[in-house]
């Protein structure tokens, strides 16, 4: 759990400064996540007149959901702690809870930018959590098992060969984990124009450690969403519970090069596509969806696929 | 259908004014020219007051001739041009704020640079006591079911201006946008009366920033009309050369930040090297980076030197080489063409009845470049081409930079070679009567008019319109029925001047 905590800045910093190379810019150090979130804790907060309590719980409240559903996910070894408590659809419900607070804190304000964020989140939201779920199933039918260790430990075995619902699957996966961190091409994260923002027109009214909050938790859902793609896809040197130090050990190293590729390879792709128009995401997400169903789907009509 | 010529004789000629004529006219004869107007025959250039006069500058394209039509108005009242020409809404609204000249049947009686923050009503005009309560502003009434309203600005999340922007959405659909200006009122035609010529060009190049060097060359070529000086060959093309310089500085840093709106920040990095590459080479060959304070009336002040000279070339090599790769990026990136293509559109006929200048007219198919049109020195001697497309879309926006781009390169090329040797400006001379003169010019935005009346060599009235005057009517066209998200990119592909706009 606290691992996790510790490595989330790590990697949105590491997205940034790979971004910035790209576009042959010094960039920020890759710890300057970490120094922002320490600034912003110290800061004060300036609340509008008519945010309710609801307004003041709700950074605290998504970053502990977010935090939680972080914490199923196995990173270097399975096995976790609080493995028995839930599985991916516990996971897939606490990032659901967490954006729910949001976009109610959004609104909470009264402020027109809030509200368009929230409309836009829910709009997203509204197609990319089916979509998770379908993912979720179709994994589960090859698995036997929605537990996320299980799942990662039979796909690390030598049962799982080249299975096109599982390539599906992937596919769409990483489409929704696109929109759900508000990335490019469904979010700008580095935008500065209040019109086109989506997650952070939502969060236009925080600040201070209502902010940091709230950062620390979008930094630690992308690091589930990479934990996940890669515990379960690329399943490789993950430790298995029991074993010796030294598996955990090459886990761990292992779990980093993950990281490191997946964030390189997210800021290849942002540097290279525009932003679509609001109105092109339902279609993109869409897309998410019906690969995730096909991929349920093939599995239904053969267990071969 | 009687020709601008036809209406110059009708009037009364006042010979002082050059180069082309002023006349003084009645009522009918105004009437008649709004009319005219209003009917598409000519165009609007610009519309301007006194403390009891106002002018009216006319442009008839297929003739290329320009006259200023003038009308005496002792009872402070004149009729509107608007109500026949709705292009001249906000240029009557500002001659009623900052003279108190209140135009007969204008349809919208709300001040428009006058936010009752000056302390003095009429600063131009009669000069009394600002109002101590005002009425709210209220913006135009929209009416229907879920519709919602998005207040913007005036002060904006990064560098930019203030301009205050309210959309009436429904859902994400734009249903109107209306504009609110006049934030950065800087006063520059008051404190304009009375300055000497040294003075007065500087205050004319501090109109907006990114445009300095052709406030400067409109002021100066007006003020060198008025006083009938000419200007020696070299300080011509020299200024010349500056203008294409400004131009491909301010195309190459809209081009890139119109794909950073899109959030395709790639192009934008690239292109901001290409700009401060500009910026550096004008900065070593004329020791501004801006080149502001360069152009003055009867010349420039700086020489171009061999080593200047090897600079900008070198630049412009370099630009060849990478300019033509961004270009094909942009063209081959699909999610990028997917938000430029046929976005933000506007008419042809909104275009040409707006008589709107530069990239925005010109990607709407309205062939109008000063440098082309109403052709000048050393333009009519140089050899180039004037882009026009009819689409009107962000897109097209872009690609009339792109070939302005192309063609001002090309212009540098011509000019560096032919450069011509001699003196770099000529005395003003000294004459105390009363000489008026007007010059129009091609800025990056589009055509900027300065009109100035001279007297015992100091300036006694000056008007400066930005080609944004209008353009940002154009805008709030332009979204309507687009979604809000894409209002950034539609207005980054106009890049209209507050500053300029807000004088």
């Amino acid at each position: 759990m606290l691992l996790v905590l510790l490595l989330a800045p790590l990697l949105t910093g590491f997205v940034r400064k790979v971004k910035a190379r790209l576009l042959r810019r010094q960039g920020a150090s890759i710890f300057q996540p970490y120094r922002d979130l320490l600034r912003l804790l110290r800061k004060e907060v300036v609340l509008a007149e008519n945010a309710s309590w609801l307004f003041r719980v709700t950074p605290y409240v998504t970053f502990a959901a977010i935090w939680v559903a972080a914490a199923l996910v196995p990173t270097f070894a399975t096995g976790l702690l609080f493995n028995w408590t839930a599985d991916l659809i516990a996971i897939v419900a606490l990032l659901g809870s967490a954006r729910f607070f949001l976009a109610l804190a959004g609104m909470d304000v009264g402020t027109s930018f809030g509200g368009i964020g929230s409309s836009r989140e829910v709009m997203i939201a509204a197609l990319a959590e089916p979509a998770m779920l379908l993912i979720v199933f179709c994994m589960a039918l090859v698995a036997g098992s929605t537990q996320l260790s299980t799942v990662a430990n039979f796909m690390a075995s030598s049962y799982v060969g080249l299975r096109v619902s599982l390539g599906m699957a992937v596919i769409a996966l990483i489409m929704v984990a696109l929109a759900e961190n508000a990335r490019i091409p469904v979010d700008n994260p580095a935008t500065h124009l209040e019109l086109t923002m989506v997650h952070e027109a939502m969060v236009l009214e925080y600040s201070g450690r209502h902010l940091a909050m709230i950062e620390f938790g979008a930094f630690l859902k992308l690091l589930l969403y990479v934990s996940l793609i890669a515990c379960v896809f690329l399943p490789w040197k993950i430790a298995v519970f029991g074993t010796g130090a030294l598996s955990y050990a090459v886990g761990a190293a292992a779990y980093i090069v993950k990281l490191a590729a997946a964030g390189f390879f997210l800021a290849l792709f942002e540097t290279a596509t525009a932003k679509m128009r609001v109105f092109r995401v339902p279609q993109f997400l869409g897309a998410a969806l019906m690969l995730g169903l096909l991929g349920t789907l093939l599995l239904f009509v053969s267990r071969s696929f | 259908m009687p020709s601008l010529t036809d209406l110059v004789l009708e009037g009364r000629s006042i010979p002082q004014h050059r180069p082309w004529p002023r006349v003084a006219v009645d009522t009918s004869i105004w009437e008649f020219a709004a009319g005219e107007l209003a009917h598409g025959r000519w165009s609007l250039l610009g519309l301007w007051g006194e403390p009891s006069t106002v002018h009216m500058a006319i442009l008839d394209q297929q003739a290329a001739a320009v006259a200023v039509v003038s009308l005496d108005c002792p009872d402070r009242r004149y009729p509107s041009v608007s109500q026949r020409h709705p292009p001249a809404m906000r240029l009557e609204r500002t001659i009623r704020d900052l003279f108190g000249l209140s135009p007969e049947g204008l349809p919208d009686g709300r001040p428009w640079l006058d936010h009752n923050r000056w302390g003095v009503r009429f600063p131009l005009g009669a000069r009394i006591d600002a109002l101590t309560q005002t009425a709210p502003y209220r913006f135009l009434p929209v009416e229907g079911e879920d519709m919602h309203q998005i207040a913007v600005g005036p002060v904006h999340a990064g560098i930019i201006e203030p301009g205050h922007f309210r959309f009436t959405a429904s859902g994400e659909t734009v249903v109107r946008l209306e504009q609110r200006l006049g934030y950065t009122h800087k006063g520059t035609e008051g404190l304009m009366t009375g300055a000497s010529l040294e003075r007065a060009v500087r205050l004319a190049g501090r109109v907006s920033g990114d445009s300095t060097v052709a406030y400067a060359y409109a002021f100066s070529k007006a003020a060198e009309a008025a006083l009938d000086l000419t200007v020696p060959d070299r300080a011509s093309w020299l200024r010349a050369l500056l203008a294409e310089l400004e131009r491909l500085a301010n195309h190459f840093g809209d081009i890139g930040a119109i794909c950073n709106d899109a959030s395709f920040a790639l192009i934008n990095a690239h292109c901001g090297v290409l700009r401060e590459s500009i910026l550096r080479a004008a900065h070593s060959a004329f020791g501004h980076r801006l080149m502001r304070d360069i152009i003055v009336p009867g010349g420039v002040t700086r020489n171009l030197d061999k080593a200047g000279k090897a600079t900008i070339r070198t630049t412009l090599d370099n630009i060849r080489l990478r300019f033509p790769e961004l270009v094909e990026l942009y063209d081959n990136t699909a999610s990028l063409q997917d938000r430029t293509v046929d976005t933000g559109i506007v008419k042809p006929q909104l275009a040409k009845r707006y008589a709107a200048g530069g990239y925005i007219g010109r990607a709407s198919g309205r062939s109008f470049d000063t440098r082309r049109t109403l052709a000048y020195a050393p333009y009519d001697n140089l050899r180039f081409e004037v882009p026009v497309l009819n689409e009107g879309d962000v897109n097209a926006r872009v690609w009339i930079r792109v070939r302005e781009v192309e063609q001002s390169i090309a212009l540098i090329d011509q000019i560096l070679e032919r450069l011509p040797d001699g003196a770099l400006g000529t005395h003003a001379g000294d004459r105390r009567e009363a000489r008026e003169g007007m010059a129009i010019v091609e800025g990056f935005r589009g055509d900027v008019l300065v009109w100035l009346r001279l007297r015992d060599g100091v300036v006694e009235r000056c008007h400066l319109r930005d080609p944004s005057w209008f353009q940002w009517p154009l805008l709030e066209a332009a979204i309507e029925n687009n979604i809000v998200a894409d209002f950034p990119l539609c207005n980054k592909s106009f890049n209209c001047s507050y500053s300029g706009q807000d004088i």
